[in-house]
């Protein structure tokens, strides 16, 4: 969003907010978003007899880091986190993997029957996994897949959205380079990974950002597939954290929440741009 | 362009199409065959017509469920969309606080519904919660607030608000991006003043974009189901019973498949009826992009 510096810059107001309404707006989202981020890393440095004693006190006397330690020795977090960025990575590189030469050929290819896959496609980004769960589980349970990787990661593989994304993407790259690629000897296969791929890649960036945080942060799919430790996820080791035992103990869930949300948080900050501009449909049109 | 031989494109559409099929297409249709069964996993199925969906009926769990979905959602989207619509409004602007705060309110969005869900949990907890003590001293009645059938699904609707603002929020934003400057210049020169502007001028030339916010909305807090199922599981007295979770409960906690399944068809058919028209507002808002 550029902004100019000319004098006519002034009467951009035009566009804006007054500003003392901006200010007053801009302290309220502070409070109503960062406030309860600040009460979650404040208490989980508090002690059980600290968050008894003073639940409302801002700072926590002493500065304890042990609720960490009880999250560290009530979950084995170092294997969920693994299972669940294992299981994330995999769908997102699944995903752009086949997306790709699968929107190449949605948006570059002529051939009987095209019409109808992208009706296959475009009927398939309107069922949620919330739709199809039922029989997905009771297939599994047949094949005595519950509980294992694949059913967290095989479902998800193709993506609808992401198969339309790419397509979408590729309908602007010329198909001159194409033919291009093609008087040069390259196999299709070398054109859709090495020639095309590379042309949409900021597409193929922000898909894999949105569709691995979604699948980090998926607590649906894998408290439905999952029964047992085994491949257990660390939103549901989370969630667990506040089932466990009698009597909650929100220091040590606020430190589990702490764990789960911050490498997302620092995901985030690093892919700010990518995130928001996906998200906010640069992508989609 | 012409492919190199006639089986690349199937080729290359082979393992999307075959996942889709498999996993989006096929199971509507099985879920709509064991719909006509009785069966708890246990004995073997038996064929019963209709009954499960009658049973859904005559019981006005159906209807409840439904309803309870889609009132949950309207406060969703209208609570997302307005705080939304408003920061986006008041924030857009240069400098690295606005960008901060900007930032801050879409994290919600970035971060887990675990953690949203069980953060405001410990908020709101009804001795010890931050809201909860406040409440209290602002008057209100000591009573925790999701463990009231009355309040506990508004509640969870603006705790669904909280995380979903941010979304709302950055769409807006770039809704606001395509507006010609030079048209709200000319208004202010011609003396309108910041109300004027926004009826006239910013909303008009917004509301493809609020359409799109909107059906995205309306299906994302259609699919609810993470929120209640680690704040209340459906209580205090089925007050929380959402679409998704009812399913969840039918198969998992009463074991009955059959009804778990006639409640997937339905859910299916009414996600497909918004999901229509959040096309029709996607097709808009990419038209009008194109043509800005």
């Amino acid at each position: 969003m550029p902004r100019d510096a000319s004098p006519r810059a002034r009467i951009d107001w035009g566009r804006r907010a007054p500003a003392a309404l901006a200010s007053i707006a801009a302290c309220v989202a502070g409070g109503v978003w960062l406030i309860p981020y600040g009460w979650m890393i404040v208490t989980s440095f508090k002690t059980l007899p600290d968050l008894v004693a003073r639940p409302l006190s801002p700072l926590p006397r002493p500065f304890d880091p042990g609720a960490y330690r009880e999250v560290l020795s009530a979950m084995p977090v170092a294997r969920y986190m693994a299972t669940t960025i294992v299981m994330a990575g995999a769908i997102a590189a699944a995903q752009i993997a086949l997306a790709l030469p699968a929107g190449y050929a949605l948006a570059k290819l002529r051939f009987r029957g095209r019409r109808l896959a992208f009706g296959v496609v475009l009927a398939c980004l309107l069922v949620p996994a919330q739709a199809t769960f039922v029989p997905v589980f009771l297939l599994f349970a047949r094949l005595r897949w519950i509980d294992t990787m694949t059913s967290l990661v095989l479902p998800f593989a193709a993506s609808a959205l992401g198969t339309f994304l790419v397509r979408q993407a590729l309908l602007s790259v010329p198909d001159e380079i194409v033919e291009a690629a093609r008087m040069d000897g390259a196999s299709e296969w070398t054109i859709v990974y090495r020639v095309v791929g590379p042309i949409v890649r900021p597409t193929l960036v922000s898909l894999l950002l949105v569709s691995f945080v979604f699948h980090y942060n998926d607590y649906f799919w894998p408290l439905v597939m999952t029964t047992d430790d085994a491949v257990r996820t660390l939103p549901l080791g989370v969630a667990l954290l506040r089932e466990q035992g009698s009597g909650v103990r929100w220091h040590i869930v606020m430190a589990g929440n702490a764990v789960l949300s911050l490498p997302v948080l620092a995901l985030f900050a690093l892919a700010q741009k990518h995130l928001t501009r996906s998200v906010s449909g640069g992508t989609l049109t | 362009m012409k492919p190199r031989a006639a089986w690349h494109p199937w080729a290359m559409l082979a393992p999307t199409l075959a996942l889709l099929v498999v996993f989006f297409i096929v199971p509507i249709g099985v879920a709509a065959y064991e719909s006509l069964f009785s069966w708890d996993l246990l004995t073997a199925p038996r064929y019963v017509g209709l009954d499960n969906y009658r049973a859904l009926v005559a019981r006005g769990e159906l209807l409840d469920v439904a309803l309870r979905t889609l009132g949950y959602s309207a406060l969703v989207v209208g609570g997302a969309m307005s705080s939304g619509l408003g920061l986006a409004l008041a924030l857009d602007r240069p400098g690295r606080l606005f960008a901060f705060i900007r930032a801050s309110v879409f994290s919600a969005y970035v971060i887990s519904w675990v953690a949203v869900a069980l953060l405001w949990m410990w908020m709101l907890d009804g001795d010890d919660g931050l809201v909860s003590r406040l409440l209290r001293v602002a008057g209100a009645s000591s009573s925790p607030l999701l463990g009231d059938p009355r309040w506990a699904l508004p509640v969870l609707a603006v705790i669904a608000a909280w995380k979903l603002t941010g979304y709302a929020m950055v769409v807006f934003l770039a809704g606001l991006q395509g507006i010609p400057r030079a048209l709200l210049e000319a208004a202010a020169l011609d003396g309108a003043r910041a109300w004027a502007r926004f009826r006239n001028v910013t909303w008009p030339l917004l509301k493809p974009t609020a359409a799109f916010v909107a059906t995205t909305l309306l299906a994302t807090s259609f699919q609810a189901f993470d929120v209640v199922r680690i704040t209340t599981q459906g209580g205090p007295a089925h007050s929380t019973e959402l679409f998704v979770y009812a399913i969840y409960e039918q198969i998992f906690l009463d074991l009955r498949v059959g009804r778990a399944s006639a409640l997937s068809v339905v859910f299916f058919g009414l996600l497909f009826s918004l999901a229509t028209l959040q096309l029709r507002a996607w097709r808009a808002r990419a038209s009008m992009r194109h043509a800005a």
